[in-house]
């Protein structure tokens, strides 16, 4: 999008709140006017007025929309509906905090905000620890556990792993593709602008009772507990939409806006990723949310999806929840390993290994994600005619997970490998994976599933999958594009210092819950039996320490965004599109359109073509290399 | 200038984003009603209440049909510039979604099953979020219909136009789904 027209320079600092307020007041009335509208239908039923559940989902229903047009959707967007000029926003500073189009800033304002919810669920998990210091307990109360730990999943699950999608898949996606932007900014910025709201509801629901049905929800607990679990539901719902806009955006961004020449066998192996996660947020969000309003519905509107009593089925949310929350994992997971594989082919100076069948995969597991989700269920009470099909399913997808990791180990192989922290951590991903990959393989045989489900074992292997691929993942890609996003150099000694600490302090956590779980440690409960306490503690210490080594990362990067080292446009010496221009990218991208004529990974192949070429083919001899 | 070109670039492909992104959003949308269809199957199986209002369920889906009807010629209107045409034909559509949804509301008022069983759990919650669906389009169908009172779109430039009577059509074709599978199936 062009902005050639520009605000006058705002008169104060303040006046970068002005939209946020304007959200907030506009927000504020939306909830009036929905409890409002609902306190006056009941009245004229000769009911109570307020009726807390009921009257919390309209005004929030109407809230969010008042929101929304309060922070920039009218201005930069609405008033086109009704036949008017829309307005700018502002530039500089303030864009950050605004509804701005630009792809780069809705990037940054993602992982700045994912990775402060990131940070807070991350001290949640270290309550946990505390607590389980000790066998009966040693900081809260059973009630205070189990919120959490609802609140410690939740915000990791829903919100904080989205951090490579929304960060990274916005800021760097257009980039990688040679677009000058997504192909709707103004969707683009309208998911974001979802996203406040979420963590307002998930952190005032303490407010009306918490909720303690962990990040899963079952019924009939959620039908029963406090009314936090309604919160629960709304932000699901909310951060639902976010993501399906999200999805839509990327794929019709990658199918649509490549730059001339960049053919699909030519596409960076994390915009494949992209794309594999976008198809799967598009289509399975919906079930979440449909599952959520059942929810809502049986709470508030005395439908009867989920009771039994009345000859609802709970069983029937658990299908429901697992047909997106499993292809969820790979929502997050996908563009962690997409993002592995190309700092590896970087960093390892050779070219991607077997790039087509790592496409494969990618696209493998989309398909197959859809038809493995009731081995989540096999204890659960479901058909049992319907173990068996699903353990086959459940296990033929690690073949097309395998491509990928396979893809990852002949990149390594025979590499020039360049350790710089970005590889330590891409390299902690391979190894990690292969752990959280070959424990699924117990959880995915139902007779051993039946011993180990809701066990420590489960938490291990998921942890080992989530924070073993994802969030190192993330890491690795935080330190590779640090550079480029911010047109400094982080610290490199403090970065690998990091990688050790998190990598040792990982794994001594995690590794030790696979024992805990065969010796029987329930998860979700807030005591266990003394004889393990011993391994407990160890657990814990080493969770400290993986916490700890945080406070390392975001002294690293807050010091470099001020006093780093310039980075220089390509400091990684890398071929793809984002390296050939200047850090941090001007505001259109490319200071002319780029021309892609060759593979992004042909590292050290004699002759090979440059990836892309910025301006005038040929024109500059900084890009042949 | 280079930078220039490439914007017409994207001008130029500007149509086929948009197909592509209205239709990515059907295609999520069908997955919302595809999970409350399964639902409705998993609680209350094929069973279907006989006092169903069986007149009344069939007058409302001729209603919706016939406004796919008029919904489509006034998109024809339009790409021909006849606005006279595109106008009375979207009145109509408003006009025929308006009396579906009367008559869901007559359905709501007067159903004999409640809310509580699972059939009624089902008929509840797909009528209404159907209906919500409905009601979100003739809200766009008056807004497009507002505009092109005072001169908005032509033959040469109809897009608002024709991504809300798509949208319509896809509202139309969900309740082709709906209807049967709360009207008429029974084993």
């Amino acid at each position: 999008m062009t902005h050639t027209a520009e605000r006058e320079a705002p008169a104060s600092a303040w006046s970068a709140l002005v939209p946020l307020a304007r959200g907030v007041l506009w927000g504020l009335a939306g909830f009036g006017l929905g409890v409002a509208l609902i306190a006056v239908l009941r009245a004229g039923a000769g009911r109570s007025a307020w009726s807390l559940e009921l009257s919390i989902t309209f005004g929030y229903a109407l809230g969010i929309v008042g929101w929304l047009f309060g922070v920039g959707v009218w201005e930069r967007w609405g008033r086109e509906w009704f036949g008017l000029s829309t307005k700018e926003g502002p530039t500089g500073w303030q864009r950050y905090f605004a509804f701005t189009l630009d792809h780069k800033v809705i990037g940054i304002q993602y992982l700045a905000t994912f990775l402060l919810l990131f940070l807070l669920a991350g001290l949640f998990a270290v309550l946990i620890r505390a607590q389980l210091l000790s066998p009966e307990g040693a900081v809260m109360g059973e009630g205070t556990y189990n919120q959490v730990m609802s609140l410690h999943g939740i915000i990791m699950v829903a919100v904080a792993v989205a951090s490579i999608i929304g960060g990274f898949g916005n800021y760097f996606v257009p980039i990688l593709i040679g677009a000058e932007d997504v192909a709707f900014p103004r969707v683009n910025a309208l998911s974001f602008w979802l996203v406040p709201p979420v963590a307002v509801l998930l952190l005032t629901a303490q407010a009306v009772g918490g909720w303690d049905s962990g990040w899963t929800a079952y019924p009939p607990l959620s039908l029963q507990n406090a009314s936090g679990q309604l919160f629960f539901s709304l932000a699901i719902i909310t951060f639902g939409l976010s993501s399906i806009l999200g999805g839509l955006n990327f794929l019709t961004t990658i199918i649509y806006m490549r730059a001339p020449g960049m053919t699909w066998g030519r596409l960076p192996i994390f915009v494949w990723s992209m794309f594999s996660a976008a198809i799967l947020a598009l289509l399975f969000t919906q079930f979440f949310a449909a599952a959520m309003l059942m929810l809502i519905l049986d709470r508030i509107a005395d439908t009867s999806f989920f009771k039994a009593a009345e000859g609802g089925e709970p069983i029937l949310y658990q299908h429901i929840f697992w047909f997106y929350s499993h292809p969820a994992v790979y929502i997050f997971v996908l563009p962690g390993l997409g993002l592995t594989l190309e700092i590896l082919a970087h960093f390892s100076r050779k070219p991607l290994f077997a790039y087509r069948w790592a496409v494969g995969g990618f696209l493998g597991i989309v398909g197959l994600s859809a038809i493995v989700w009731a081995h989540h269920m096999f204890v659960s009470g479901m058909d049992k005619r319907l173990i068996a099909p699903f353990l086959v399913t459940t296990e033929i997808i690690s073949v097309p997970t395998g491509l990928i990791f396979l893809s990852a180990l002949g990149t390594l192989w025979m590499g020039r490998l360049w350790i710089r922290t970005p590889m330590l951590f891409a390299m902690g991903v391979v190894f990690n994976f292969l752990i959280g990959g070959v424990t699924g393989i117990f959880l995915a045989d139902a007779p051993t599933d039946v011993n180990l489900s809701d066990t420590y074992f489960v938490v291990a292997h998921f942890h080992y999958t989530i924070i073993g691929a994802e969030i190192f993942a993330l890491m690795g890609g935080i330190y590779y594009w640090f550079p480029k996003m911010t047109g400094r150099m982080y610290d490199e000694r403090l970065g690998q210092l990091h990688f050790w600490l998190m990598f040792l302090g990982f794994n001594l956590t995690f590794l030790p819950m696979f024992w805990l779980g065969l010796h029987g440690m329930n998860r979700r409960i807030a005591t266990y039996t003394p004889d393990l306490q011993g391994v407990n503690i160890f657990v814990s210490v080493m969770g400290f320490i993986l916490a700890a080594s945080f406070l390392i990362f975001v002294f690293n990067l807050l010091r470099s965004l001020v006093w780093g080292a310039q980075a220089g446009a390509d400091p990684w010496r890398a071929r793809t599109l984002e390296w050939q221009v200047s850090s941090p990218p001007p505001v259109e991208n490319f200071p002319a359109p780029p021309v892609v004529s060759g593979h992004p990974y042909d590292y050290g192949v004699p002759g090979a073509p440059a990836h892309g070429v910025v301006g005038m083919a040929g024109g500059s001899d900084e890009v042949s290399r | 200038m280079a930078v220039a070109a490439a914007h017409a670039d994207v001008k130029a492909r500007r149509p086929g984003i948009n197909q592509l992104g209205l239709w990515l959003f059907f295609a999520s949308e069908s997955f919302l009603f595809s999970a409350l269809a399964t639902a409705r199957f998993v609680i209350a199986g094929t069973d279907r209440p006989d006092e169903l209002n069986q007149a009344l369920g069939l007058a409302i889906t001729s209603v919706l049909l016939l406004s796919s009807l008029t919904a489509y010629l006034a998109e024809c209107a339009i790409a021909r510039d006849d606005r006279p045409a595109f106008l009375r034909n979207l009145l109509a559509t408003i006009m025929l979604g308006l009396l579906f949804v009367a008559g869901v509301v007559v359905e709501w008022s007067t159903a004999e099953f409640h809310l509580s069983e699972p059939y009624g759990s089902a008929f509840f919650s797909m009528t209404g979020v159907h209906a919500s669906h409905v009601v979100s389009g003739m809200a766009m169908l008056a807004l497009v219909y507002w505009l092109g009172l005072r001169g908005h779109f032509s033959a040469k430039g109809y897009w608002g136009v024709e991504a809300t009577i798509k949208y319509w059509h896809f509202v139309d074709v969900v309740w082709v789904f709906f209807y049967p599978a709360l009207y008429l199936v029974s084993w």
